[in-house]
């Protein structure tokens, strides 16, 4: 072991970024690419009654106008129920309508706005609860019989459910009956966007013997070749898949949206190299969004502040079509207490259409929607036991020897520390539970939020790893990762040079991924990569270390176990003074007397995801994940309590994350985290007018916090070590979002003395709450 | 990008203008005046507008004046808002330069662009509505110069042609004590729900308001009332409140009442401010 | 007076060099800058001037060059994160501060940052505040390019 592990080391493609030389999929050279626009649908639910090309072939240029009529297939991660283009009905305004393919981008754009299509407008429905009333317009006629990818997906007929899935244990009545004191608060949350600052991008072509060329900002380059592969019958081995550089992702680049078009617009021109190109307002309409979510939540406690009981009930708002909805209801409810002992839990967990822009994996994987709402009723029931908010979480936090919702037991490996985590919060945060006057309208007053996550992968998820050296003796290091702002192949790194002790400079990482080169990683989603990706490349390390040994015991003639790889050499622990080089044995050792010794050292590793399972259907028993991540949350913010506006002072988090691998790079990530928090509770949300066409479609209107408005960001860790994994580290890419949004909330209900359980947490949504408005 | 294809023009001096812009309306080009670019840009992007023709005043040298000559500011059409402000010679137009769009924009924004363009809020009209500056109209006929409260009514009133040469602002109002305050939903860089502009002259408070209704407005009736010293400041505020021209603006930004209500604090917090001032 | 119209070849200044290019009259400066030149450090982001991911320095000032018309740029300079050089103090500044993730928007904020140290260096906190206020990034909370900015201006002044 070496001294990589456990030090802040900068990122690996560090210059490549400061400098504007590393390649986005859209900076590629494009010479030779026809460019394909997309037309996309004016209304959230409308008949398409016909659709007219004729001018849009009048643009000079014009290759191609394709629309649903053209393609047959239908595509869906987990159900197939959305056409790849609207076909006979639209059902979100910003649905792909139609493509145009032409010479160059002036002319597709032209010949875009020249399609005329003729709409019958039909009744839309924009909530889930609305979704789900007797008479609510339906949409899609029989959901149950569309194609299931999966087996846990349970759409149900003549509905809007998508999917749904249910949590019983212990009983939930006999628990609310021993509760001292019970609460229930309802909650609404609206979508909301990723914004990734790189727009989605993509392109293809075919060539003339069928192999099919993709380059994509994607999380999921081998998720494209399996369900491009099903979408349109190319074998999987003739897709080839290339990622560079991606521009942020947050989950919303894990779907297969734009690749697909992409195909269809070459495959259409004779397999000529398209470039996709679509503008900001359509990444936000017609690309996957944000879940929305609404909620009921009833806790009951004992009259110590102990948990006995909770029924919790889920209306997660996928919009249009399922795309990995149903996945994100199930984790909701996997994991829908939040980190608290609970006993007796009834959680119905719902997957529902309405007629929004459909929704997909989102920073946090719907832990940040569920957290808000168990947060805030923790809150309110601590507020009426006139409990200290945090020592109530203490009090109920969750510790091994309890179980998760799904009856996973639960132990220090794979739940971490939280009380730990709350304990270090205290002073971190400046904890003091009370609101402090500042002047005569102006109070400081703090909130808490806990969070917990695991990760929702296949049972068989694979990664994998391949070590190569160069001539010099540095090596090369070789995954499926996307490298997307995580930092996480930096991690590898640091992993591979640690187990090879060798200076993290002497690791080269491959930063873009072409699945004809890197082994396959599942996706890179759900914080998994360091456990994943990090496993497979601990054994890729063994595997070249044991290789080595061998060529090195040949080589110093003696025992491959006396032999040791240590700072750049390899060694007899019997002759430590007789160094050979890693240059002069990676390749093959060539002895003083000039005979070769060995073979080439060439190292490779691989992963699968073992002992998980799906829930049970009817109780929800099983378990999705190896493990947990815990953390606390805690934010201070300034009350004007005449304007209702307010300024965030602070915010804190203390997350276990197993082992400190690159202290600075987690950090920067963990408040990145809480940064897109932040700015996500305090003014963003996918609004719709009556119409349901978004209020705010462009950057002009949805808005991102900027520079300034920022808080005093303060991040500390707890070491928890996670068995299995690699140097114990614990998932915590995502994580820094998920309590952020309720501790807000908590913090301005404890400012405002108003129960605020809907966001964004605009002044005006306080305004309406001190009763501004009659509405 | 930009699907549509227009003419691009520099003119080098007024009449250039003038004249090219007469030729091109000819011929059906439906020219614009091109500042700064960002609005015309950015709808002919979206598709809303497509010219066959821009006219840039940026070469024009009247258009780029800033400078202060003896009883006048003068400030071109064409000067950007990042210079007014820089210049420091009228602060309250600074002030309202600074938090229109953001700095970068506002290193391209003009002044002419900002009070001619079809984005509502023109707050660069405020500061010249409160100090009645001159505005130096240049079109077909020649030069012609207007006070700016009367032919700025909801939006900038030119005869087809006509673009701003610039602005002349009474040297004796450049340094009166003011405020300017932009209010926003919550984040910073955003359109305003309410902007307010005041200036004290001669001891009288004068106010303007832009993102309240659909247009900015000076009001003499609103002036009238918060110089009631006889009435209480809570008073004057809701009577101003209650004399708009037109209803509060409902929209993204927020609701027509919260308008009011962060309208009546923002005016409070004008008054409280200048106290000291406004005897 | 200049008058372009249809496809016209114009001469542009750019990270001290002069490129010919063909361009319509309208076409953005970021488009051509990208498409022609393949100085991709430039990024479109919103091509609406709202994410600032385009930016570039033009005649010393950070303007969106998506709200730039290409022949508005005849006669004068561009500078892309291209022609910094590796060498501008904010570049090594961004690296050991860690004042990016995804990267995307780094050029943007590299071009307002070394607009700001050569126009301001002395530069107040309101000031930056102000100039990075035209930028929007996604990933990073934002202390970390503050914390970027502190040190270069620290060893302005």
């Amino acid at each position: 072991m070496g001294t990589a592990a456990g030090r802040s080391v900068k990122r690996k493609e560090a210059w490549d970024k400061a400098t504007g030389n590393a390649k986005y999929t859209d900076d590629l050279p494009s010479l030779g690419h026809l460019t394909a626009r997309l037309l996309t649908s004016p209304h959230a639910h409308a008949k398409i009654k016909n659709i007219n090309k004729v001018a849009a072939f009048g643009v000079k240029g014009v290759k191609a106008v394709i629309t649903g009529l053209d393609i047959t297939a239908l595509c869906g991660v987990l159900l197939q129920d959305r056409p790849h283009l609207a076909k006979d009905v639209v059902r979100y305004a910003g649905e792909p309508v139609a493509i145009v393919v032409a010479a160059d981008e002036p002319a597709a754009i032209s010949a875009a706005g020249l399609i005329e299509v003729e709409y019958e407008p039909l009744a839309h429905v924009l909530t889930p609860r609305a979704a789900l009333k007797p008479g609510a317009p339906l949409l899609h006629d029989n959901p149950e019989r569309y194609k299931r990818m999966v087996e846990d997906i349970y759409p149900q007929p003549k509905s809007n459910i998508a999917s749904q899935y249910r949590i019983r244990k212990g009983h939930a009545d006999t628990g609310f009956a021993l509760s001292h004191m019970i609460v229930e608060e309802n909650f609404y949350l609206p979508p909301s966007d990723h914004l990734a600052m790189e727009v989605r991008a993509a392109r293809a072509e075919i060539s003339a013997d069928g192999m099919v060329t993709i380059t994509t900002a994607s999380q999921s380059p081998y998720s494209v070749i399996k369900q491009l592969s099903q979408s349109f019958s190319v074998p999987e081995g003739n897709i080839r898949v290339k990622v560079p550089f991606v521009g942020g992702g947050f989950g919303g680049k894990a779907p297969v949206l734009l690749e697909h078009l992409a195909y269809i617009a070459s495959s259409k021109v004779g397999g000529r190299p398209v470039r996709l190109v679509i503008t900001r307002e359509q990444d936000m309409a017609a690309a996957p969004c944000r879940m929305g979510l609404e909620a009921s939540v009833k806790l009951g406690c004992d009259d110590t502040g102990r948990l006995k009981a909770a029924e919790l009930r889920f209306w997660l708002d996928c919009g249009a079509y399922a795309d990995i909805g149903p996945y994100m209801a199930k984790s909701l409810a996997s994991n829908c207490t939040g980190p608290y002992r609970v006993d007796n839990l009834y959680c119905d967990s719902l997957c529902v259409y309405t007629n929004h822009t459909y929704a997909t994996s989102y920073r946090g994987f719907s832990h940040a929607e569920f957290t808000f709402c168990i947060e805030r009723t923790m809150d309110e029931l601590a507020k009426r036991l006139n409990i200290d908010p945090l020592k109530f979480r203490l009090i109920n936090a969750v510790s091994p020897g309890d179980s998760s919702p799904t009856q996973v037991s639960l132990n220090p490996s794979n739940l971490g520390d939280l009380k730990a985590c709350l304990k270090k919060l205290k002073p971190l945060s400046g904890w003091n539970g009370a609101v402090v006057p500042v002047d005569e309208h102006t109070v400081r007053a703090k909130g808490v939020s806990c969070l917990w996550k695991s990760a929702d992968l296949p049972a068989n998820a694979i990664s994998g790893a391949m070590i190569t050296f160069n001539p010099d003796g540095s090596l090369n290091l070789n995954t499926g990762v996307v490298e997307m702002g995580s930092g996480s192949k930096t991690q590898l790194a640091q992993i591979l040079a640690d187990k090879l002790d060798v200076d993290i400079n002497q690791i080269h990482v491959k930063m873009s991924v072409d699945t004809r080169v890197n082994p396959e990683h599942h996706k890179t989603v759900a914080s998994m990569t360091g456990y994943m990706a990090g496993n497979a490349v601990l054994r890729a390390a063994e595997d070249i270390l044991a290789q080595l040994k061998t060529t090195g015991a040949e080589a110093l003639g003696c025992s491959s176990d006396d032999i040791i790889v240590k700072g750049g050499a390899v060694y007899s622990l019997r002759n430590p003074l007789n160094k050979i080089r890693l240059k002069d044995i990676a390749s093959g050792y060539k002895a003083p007397d000039g005979s070769s010794i060995g073979e080439p050292a060439l190292g490779r590793g691989g992963f699968m995801l073992k002992g998980l399972s799906t829930l049970d259907p009817k109780t929800g028993k099983g378990q999705t994940a190896p493990a947990w991540t815990v953390g606390a949350q805690a934010v201070e913010v300034e009350y004007d309590t005449i304007e209702h506006t307010y300024r965030i002072i602070s915010a804190s988090t203390v997350i276990d994350v197993g082992m400190v691998m690159n202290p600075e790079a987690m950090r920067q990530i963990i408040r990145g985290g809480m940064a897109m928090g932040i700015s996500m509770a305090s003014r963003e949300a996918y609004s719709y007018d009556q119409n349901g066409l978004l209020t705010t479609p462009t950057l002009r209107t949805y808005k991102l916090m900027h520079i300034g408005q920022e808080p005093d960001y303060r991040v500390e860790f707890v070491e928890t070590p996670q068995e299995g994994s690699p140097y114990g580290i614990r998932s915590m890419s995502e994580h820094g979002i998920i309590g952020i949004p309720a501790a807000l909330a908590n913090a301005l209900s404890n400012a405002s003395g108003f129960s605020l359980n809907t966001l964004p947490l605009t002044p005006e949504s306080l305004w309406k709450k001190s009763g501004g408005v009659s509405s | 990008m930009i699907a549509s294809d227009f003419i691009y023009c520099r003119p080098d001096t007024l009449k250039e203008a003038a004249t090219v812009y007469a030729k091109l309306a000819g011929e059906g080009k439906s020219p614009v005046y091109y500042g700064g670019g960002s609005e015309i840009i950015t709808m002919s992007r979206a598709g809303s507008i497509a010219p066959g023709a821009v006219i840039d005043l940026k070469s024009i040298p009247e258009c780029k004046v800033l400078e202060q000559n003896g009883a006048a500011l003068m400030i071109g059409g064409a000067v950007t808002l990042r210079s007014i402000r820089e210049s420091k010679l009228f602060p309250l137009l600074g002030a309202a330069a600074g938090r229109i769009a953001d700095h970068t924009n506002q290193c391209r924004i003009t002044l002419g662009g900002n009070l001619c363009g079809t984005i509502r809020y023109r707050e660069a009209s405020l500061p010249l509505m409160l100090t009645d500056a001159e505005v130096v109209l240049y079109g077909s006929g020649g030069e012609r110069k207007a006070s700016m409260l009367t032919i700025f009514r909801e939006r900038m009133r030119l005869l087809p042609g006509e673009f701003i040469c610039g602005v002349n602002i009474d040297a004796r109002y450049l340094y009166a004590p003011f405020m300017h305050i932009k209010k926003t939903a919550n984040e910073k860089i955003d359109y305003p729900l309410v902007n307010v502009s005041a200036i004290i002259i001669d001891g009288r408070i004068r106010a303007a308001f832009s993102g309240l209704c659909a247009f900015p407005f000076r009001s003499m009736e609103i002036e009238a009332v918060l110089n009631d010293k006889t009435a209480s400041i809570s008073s004057r505020i809701d009577k101003a409140a209650d004399l708009l021209p037109a209803p509060a603006l409902a929209d993204a930004e927020g609701l027509s009442q919260y308008r009011i209500f962060v309208l009546k604090n923002t005016l409070c917090n004008v008054l409280e401010r200048l106290r000291h001032d406004f005897k | 007076m200049i008058l372009n119209e249809g496809r016209v070849i114009v001469e542009l200044m750019v990270n001290h060099e002069s490129r010919t290019v063909t361009v319509r009259p309208s076409d953005v400066l970021l488009d051509v800058l990208r498409g022609q030149l393949g100085l991709t450090g430039a990024k479109p982001g919103c091509k609406n001037g709202d994410c600032g991911v385009c930016t570039v320095i033009f005649d010393g000032w950070p303007v969106k060059s998506c709200l730039v018309l290409a022949v508005e740029a005849v006669g004068h300079q561009i500078l892309t994160v291209e022609g910094l050089g590796g060498v501008a103090p904010v570049q090594k500044a961004f690296v050991d501060s860690g004042a990016f993730q995804c990267g995307y928007c780094t050029s943007g904020f590299l071009m307002v940052c070394h607009a700001l140290s050569l126009n301001k260096p002395r530069a107040e906190e309101y000031e930056i505040e102000e100039w990075l206020q035209s930028n929007l990034c996604r990933c990073t909370s934002y202390k970390e390019i503050r914390e970027a900015l502190k040190t270069v201006f620290q060893s302005l002044s």
